[in-house]
């Protein structure tokens, strides 16, 4: 189960190319491997159907087949038709000329609205520099209110609840009033979970609609949904216009697909998507990195192959149990990155990384090897303790100052490979997970972490760090 | 009360989704061909059945419709109907109470699936048969879960031994132990934090809490519930998989079954796994709380085409 669309296709292509050419029947094979993987991912089946359909009409009409690396490229298509079907651009968040822009979070019942509206007032005031209120409009769920105003607590924004036993549609009417009053530029409405079907409360949160005239409906999806994403979509989508999604508990390890299904029916692009529990954990959506997390983070496993070809078995073993408990060193890096270049040259090796795959950028990405020395001088400028213990050079700049003095390097430098060892790690911790049902262990990815484009090592590929 | 199968029945009918209706066109006096097939497979996928599972489905059904030279396509639906069933197995006991003494249950579960709400309920339901009831706040993470419980609990007429946001959930649950003992309860349901299953430390505590239970009870808990939100897609068989490592889970609650999501991918869980689901929520309400059907369940994937074949 969840073997990923990469190997499969691999594997059937590697079958086929004994036979030479390859073949319209080849690619219907293909094709029902990338079907599977959408499915597997709990992309809506009819949207994997029309998807694949128009797939097969690209990969046909280019001399790709040919090729011997027609499975790499099939799935470099693929790739790119997701991100094209997601939206290629980050969405913003709306902003009224005349203020207060009003937003309503809308979901089923454990979607995690509260917490996104907190992330989302925070999101505002810390990175946005705006004065959010959020209002607590959910009645019916116990301890629903409390909670919107711990959260509120903590972030110190103000949360506008005047109870449980006010309507909602009065709360709402009320909370224009205080943020007019407040001079507040945003007003975040919390509403309680519902189900698309509850014709009563569907009906009240448009009454709230009229009322408020929101800016942005936005609907909260957990990542972890199911075919039912569809449904619920449109149901949500026809009886409010909603004008985005935030994808909540993306942490996890899904595969995420329903984002393409809401997206599909919605046709609203997703703007956020929540990483983790705490009021920090939101981020502006990637199209591209979600399309390499539905298909099961597409080259990537290719080059596990390989590294696993490389790296020693009882090495790789003890690296993953290292990593299951988040031990992973500096040190362990360093033997990781000698590692890699025993695999053979770096720009085929970076060729295989996720985001890397459009050749043409490739071509340019200029790799250099130099860069690799680098990090391997300022690693090994460090002493055991700061190989195993990053924090401590983090922490103090006399450290930094020595390792870059000693390195020959400079202070920035170290600052980058260590913010990007960070990275890493929890890049790793991720994988970890996505990994961990398939057949393979993660071993060949710690050596890979650091040359992904989120991880990035200093290869230089500048401007490419995302965050 | 209404009743289950009708709430069932009402959300299913709401729902109208233009496949399920196609495929009741379909198979009506329809000869047995490709196409039908693939309406089959794609009522299974919409189900969340997943690609792997429907596709053995899919053969099995190739099988028998061969071999018991099957004709029209409706006869289908009952060889597929009874194949669930075989994958589900006999339904099992819903809650096995120990002889004598307290039975303790485990909640676990990702964030937001309705761990609190169906303690709630099943704290409710046993005190109306007679038994007494204690439920242990072990959620110390989330805000304001604690006083959601607390709710549920004054709701049940059931006590909540708690402690404050922050502190030790292990030590709560070791306290709760001990009341209910004092008390001398039959049975103590015990909240946890919602947790996703990659994340290594929040698992590690849920292992914690799992010891602690067994250290004070021996062979305790009697039961660990994994509580499933209907609407989940596949990631529910890696959900499985992680808790059930960690946890030993014995049952499952499937809930948000009053939605139009058909939880299709417990049958993938327990064919994978050997996971029963034990228990279903279907609403908000205190009582929409029942014990699980694998007839009623199976026969609920296909209702759509199965009500149409009546109005015919
Ligand atoms: N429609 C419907 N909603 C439900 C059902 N069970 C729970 N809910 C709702 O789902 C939401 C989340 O339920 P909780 O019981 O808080 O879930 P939890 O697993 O305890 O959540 P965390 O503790 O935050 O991880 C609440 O709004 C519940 O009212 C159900 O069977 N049907
Ligand atoms: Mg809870």
């Amino acid at each position: 189960m969840f073997e990923t669309l990469s190997d499969r296709l691999q594997n059937a292509f590697a079958r086929l190319r004994s036979k030479g050419k390859l073949t319209e029947d080849d690619v219907k094979e293909a094709m029902r491997e990338i079907r599977r993987a959408l499915l597997e991912a709990d992309v809506h089946h009819a949207v994997a159907k029309e998807f694949t359909e128009r797939i097969r009409e690209k990969a046909v009409g280019q001399e790709i087949l040919q090729s011997l690396s027609a499975g790499q490229q099939v799935v470099k298509i693929v790739h790119e038709e997701l991100i094209t079907l997601m939206g290629s651009d980050q969405a913003k968040i709306a902003r009224a000329p005349k203020p207060p822009t009003v937003v309503m979070m809308v979901g089923l019942q454990g979607a995690g609205k509260t917490t996104a509206a907190a992330k989302l007032a925070r999101h505002l005031q810390k990175k946005e520099f705006r004065r959010p209120m959020l209002v607590a409009a959910d009645i019916y769920r116990p301890a629903a209110i409390d909670q919107l105003k711990i959260l509120g607590q903590q972030i110190e924004v103000p949360v506008y609840a005047p109870g449980a036993d006010i309507a909602p549609q009065k709360i709402v009417e009320q909370a224009m009033k205080e943020a007019i009053n407040g001079s507040y530029d945003y007003l975040i409405i919390d509403t309680a979970g519902r189900l698309h079907i509850d014709d009563t409360l569907m009906d009240e949160l448009m009454q709230m609609k009229s009322i408020c005239s929101p800016h942005e409906i936005l609907l909260v999806i957990d990542a972890m949904t199911g075919q039912d994403a569809i449904t619920v979509a449109e149901h949500f989508h026809s009886k409010l216009e909603v004008t985005g999604i935030i994808m909540t508990k993306l942490d996890g390890d899904t595969r995420g697909g329903a984002a393409l299904t809401v997206r599909h029916v919605t046709g609203c692009p997703v703007k956020f998507v929540g990483t983790g529990e705490k009021t920090d954990a939101l981020e502006p959506f990637y199209p591209d990195r979600m399309a390499s997390r539905i298909l099961g983070m597409g080259d990537v496993l290719s080059l596990i192959e390989k590294a696993q070809e490389t790296i020693d078995e009882k090495q790789a073993k003890e690296l993953e149990a290292k990593f299951l408990k988040n031990e992973f060193t500096l040190e362990d890096f360093l033997s990781q990155l000698q590692q890699v270049r025993k695999m053979g040259p770096l720009e085929q090796v970076l060729g295989m990384l996720p985001g890397m795959g459009k050749l043409k950028q490739l071509q340019q990405a200029n790799v250099d090897e130099s860069q690799i020395n680098k990090v391997e001088a300022i690693i090994l400028s460090m002493s055991k303790a700061e190989r195993q213990k990053p924090e401590l050079v983090t922490k103090s700049s006399s450290r930094r100052v020595r390792i870059a003095k000693g390195s020959g390097t400079q202070v920035k430098d170290v600052n980058q490979l260590l913010r990007q060892f960070e990275d890493m790690r929890k890049m790793m911790k991720h994988l970890t997970g996505l990994t961990k049902g398939g057949k393979k262990g993660i071993a060949g990815l710690n050596a890979l972490g650091g040359l992904g484009p989120k991880g990035g090592m200093p290869f230089g590929q500048k401007g490419k760090r995302r965050r | 009360m209404l009743g289950i199968f009708d709430k069932l029945k009402a959300g299913l009918t709401k729902t109208r989704q233009a496949f399920t209706e196609r495929v009741a066109t379909i198979l009506r006096r329809r000869k047995i061909d490709e196409d039908v097939y693939e309406e089959l497979e794609e009522t299974l996928l919409a189900a969340d059945v997943g690609f792997e599972t429907t596709q053995f489905l899919l053969d099995h059904m190739q099988k028998e419709a061969r071999r018991n030279k099957l004709e029209t396509a409706d006869q289908l639906v009952p060889v597929l109907q009874s194949a669930i069933n075989v994958i589900l197995g006999e339904d099992p006991e819903p809650l096995q109470f120990v002889k004598d003494g307290l039975t303790v249950i485990l909640f676990v579960g990702v964030n937001g699936v309705g761990k609190t709400t169906t303690i709630g309920k099943m704290a409710s339901k046993w005190r109306h048969e007679g038994k007494k009831v204690v439920i242990a706040a072990g959620d110390t993470f989330r805000a304001a879960a604690i006083e959601q419980l607390v709710v549920w609990g004054e709701r049940a007429g059931v006590e909540v031994i708690r402690q404050s946001t922050g502190s030790d959930a292990a030590a709560v649950i070791f306290d709760a132990i001990s009341a209910a003992k004092a008390r001398g309860a039959d049975l103590l349901l015990c909240d946890t934090a919602g947790r996703l299953q990659n994340k290594v430390h929040l698992m590690a505590e849920l292992e914690k809490v799992y010891r602690v239970i067994d250290r004070e009870i021996p062979g305790a808990p009697h039961e660990v519930f994994l509580v499933l939100d209907a609407t989940t897609g596949q990631n529910a068989i890696v959900q499985a998989k992680m808790f059930h490592e960690i946890a030993r889970v014995t049952g499952i609650v499937l809930t948000k079954l009053d939605g139009t999501a058909k939880g299709g991918v417990v049958i993938g869980v327990k064919k994978a796994l050997d996971i029963p689901v034990k228990w279903i929520g279907f609403g908000e309400g205190i009582e929409d709380l029942e014990p699980f059907s694998s007839t009623m369940f199976a026969k609920a994937l296909f209702e759509g085409f199965q009500t149409m074949e009546k109005e015919d």
